[in-house]
């Protein structure tokens, strides 16, 4: 380990807690891709990384904000978008990214999201789907499939998961989009959109948690890769509504919104300014 | 209504006042939800921060409100919410973040009677141990009780300037009388209203350490955007701001956030004395209550009781020297609010058995009226003569 303490070669050191590493990620596990693919396209993007933030909540995926050389903010469970929301008006100068899990943006935090994307709060936000609560060992979460076995769905999930970018689309995002971390290309163009896009950005990666969910699911970590590779259709534009998560079917990916409205802080200045 | 500071005469209520004081502070955020009998707080802010300069934003719900303004402090704004009862639970768990993060703010509980939904129209200092204890873990916190709208005014002033010194969410704990009573307020010019800031951060920003203390025990704080690349959590941290997952860190940051408390309380702790010289039995009272005990006090003495009040403006901490100093030249205490024994056992705490003490309190709904409170000082003196 000390090695790759010493180790200064690698590209995206700049943006490192180098200090910090070995992180907690599982062998297998996806987030480093996607937080890899974000750090990247926060460099390419053109962004003022000054004035850049990360917002993250609590599980596995929210121990990004603790990875990041920037200003970086681990909150609450659920609560890294209202956090952030409060971070952006307060300066709109910063750029503020949402990098969070499945289970703490869309079940303890479900209805922040569905708020921050209607007022169109000036976010990008970067969700990893792992399907399951990956930090307290997989129990089911609000994106969990049906009938897929976890330590709190022993027999089987009884309940249906959330179709994120239709969530996304239908409670206002400006940009939606879906991934895998078997597509860090599109993956990382995608994020340096959002990164520059104004309004609220929703991006859903895709990743495996071999620990959690894998195990029990009989899906290794090459088993997700495989599936990210032969059963997803790239389809920019499609209607979220046709995009629901169904491995039988064929998962569609891609650029589904990209569509510009006015932000909270266009709104507010326009309606609540008037006399400032 | 452009001025941030509205100098001059005022007939306005303990909520307008409040949202007053907060604007005076140089507060710009509010994230907040409608609440009775807070609302007026949030209506009075959404009509006025866009005017100078400010922003209001109505949360979905007190959870996200109390994150909102956590991130709002952190982007370098002063920033309060305002709540009563049930948003206060709610605010709980972030309230814990903004402590263990040491993130100044302003939390605001118009006090109504509870539990749960309770009398959401009718008074109560039902919250003053939640105020205390209500975030889980051990902490220090500041409260204040403002006992009219003038304080109100003062108090959210104080709040502020408390919270920006020691780097921590202070909570003004009023009531439903307080906030929705109308009375004059004067507001001072504004170069009359001292103000204060967090302690800035300096020096190289690598290699900056923001949970480092500073000479009182409180961290300079650096803002995000201002190029530190600093890290914030509500994992136990080091001076980094980096998780450490052991019990010695735990001690060494557990220490560090209480002992700023602790080691301030001159600077801190503030209360009044009514006609104290002399009394042989005190009453010690906050908010609204201590209005009546007030009255209470020059009507026993009338009636010969040689009473004296002792008024709490900083609730927590609590003044638990002064009232153990006090238990040794009364007859007796008597503590006055409206719960059914909260501050009250602070008191018998802190008067350490030396003297006996006594409670005038109720589970909420109206004032505590100074008939009540005389006549048990009337029954205290028959009893210790």
């Amino acid at each position: 380990m000390d090695k790759l303490k010493a180790r200064s070669d690698h590209p995206l050191d700049a943006l490192l807690r180098t200090d910090r590493i070995p992180h907690i990620w599982c062998s297998g596990c996806g987030i480093g891709t996607v937080f890899a693919s974000c750090l990247v396209a926060m460099q390419t993007s053109g962004i003022d990384l000054n004035k850049t933030a990360m917002v993250s909540g609590i599980g596995c995926s929210g121990r990004g904000a603790g990875y990041i050389k920037l200003d970086s903010y681990h909150t609450t469970h659920g609560r890294a978008i209202p956090f952030a929301t409060g971070m952006k008006l307060a300066n709109p100068e910063l750029n503020v990214v949402v990098f969070s899990g499945d289970g703490d943006l869309f079940a303890i935090g479900g209805n922040h999201f569905i708020h921050a994307a209607r007022r169109n709060v000036e976010l990008t936000v970067i969700c990893v789907n792992n399907l399951n609560y990956g930090m307290t060992g997989g129990q089911a979460a609000a994106t969990t499939p049906c009938m897929a076995k976890t330590p709190t769905t022993p027999l089987g999930n009884p309940e249906t998961p959330f179709n994120l970018p239709l969530l996304a689309y239908a409670s206002g995002a400006s940009y939606v989009a879906r991934w895998t971390i078997l597509h860090t290309r599109d993956l990382t163009k995608s994020i340096e959109e959002a990164l520059t896009r104004r309004g609220f950005s929703f991006i859903e990666v895709l990743a495996p948690c071999p620990t959690g969910y894998g195990r029990r699911n009989k899906e290794k970590p090459l088993d997700s890769l495989r599936l990210y590779q032969e059963r997803t259709v790239i389809k920019n534009g499609a209607d979220p509504s046709d995009v629901i998560l169904d491995y039988q079917q064929g998962i569609t990916l891609g650029k589904f919104i990209d569509h510009e409205r006015p932000t909270f802080l266009d709104s507010y200045d326009k309606t609540c300014r008037i006399n400032f | 209504m452009n001025a941030a500071v509205l100098t001059g005469e005022h007939f306005m209520t303990g909520d307008v006042a409040c949202a007053e004081g907060a604007l005076a502070a140089g507060c710009r955020f509010f994230g907040g939800y409608p609440i009775t009998p807070a609302t007026e707080i949030a209506e009075r802010m959404a009509d006025r921060l866009p005017c100078v300069g400010g922003i209001y934003i109505q949360m979905e719900d007190e959870i996200a409100s109390m994150a909102a303004v956590l991130g709002a402090s952190c982007a370098g704004v002063k920033s309060m919410t305002a709540t009563s009862g049930p948003g206060f639970s709610l605010m709980m768990e972030n309230l814990g973040l903004g402590l263990v993060t040491e993130t100044p703010c302003v939390v605001v509980n118009v006090q109504r009677a509870g539990p749960s939904t309770g009398l959401p129209t009718l008074g109560a200092q039902g919250d003053m141990m939640q105020a205390r204890w209500g975030s889980h873990g051990h902490y220090e916190i500041i409260a204040l009780a403002p006992a009219s709208p003038q304080e109100m005014f003062y108090h959210t002033i104080m709040a502020f300037n408390l919270s920006e010194t020691y780097r921590l969410p202070v909570l003004v704990m009023a009531d439903e009388v307080t906030g929705h009573l109308s009375e004059k307020v004067v507001i001072p010019e504004p170069g009359a209203i001292k103000l204060k800031n967090r302690p800035k951060a300096k020096g190289r920003k690598d290699r900056f350490k923001p949970f480092q203390a500073g000479p009182n025990g409180v961290a300079p704080m650096a803002i995000a955007g201002e190029g530190y690349g600093i890290h914030v959590t509500g994992l136990t941290h080091d001076e980094r701001g980096y998780p450490v997952m052991t019990e010695g860190a735990q001690e060494e940051m557990m220490h560090r956030i209480v002992a700023k408390i602790r080691d301030n309380l001159d600077d801190i702790i503030q209360t009044e004395s009514y006609r104290m010289d002399d009394a042989e039995i005190a009453i010690i009272s906050y908010g609204v209550s201590s209005r009546s005990s007030l009255a209470a006090v020059d009507e026993a003495r009338e009636q010969g009781i040689k009473a004296g009040l002792l008024r709490l403006i900083t609730v927590w901490p609590f003044p638990e020297q002064l009232v153990n100093k006090l238990a040794d030249r009364v007859r007796a205490l008597v503590t006055v609010e409206i719960n059914l024994g909260q501050i009250h056992l602070e008191v018998q705490r802190s008067a350490a058995g030396k003297v006996p003490v006594h409670l005038v309190g109720h589970t909420g709904g109206t004032v505590i009226s100074p008939d009540t409170i005389v006549e048990k000082l009337r029954e205290i003196r028959s009893t210790h003569g």
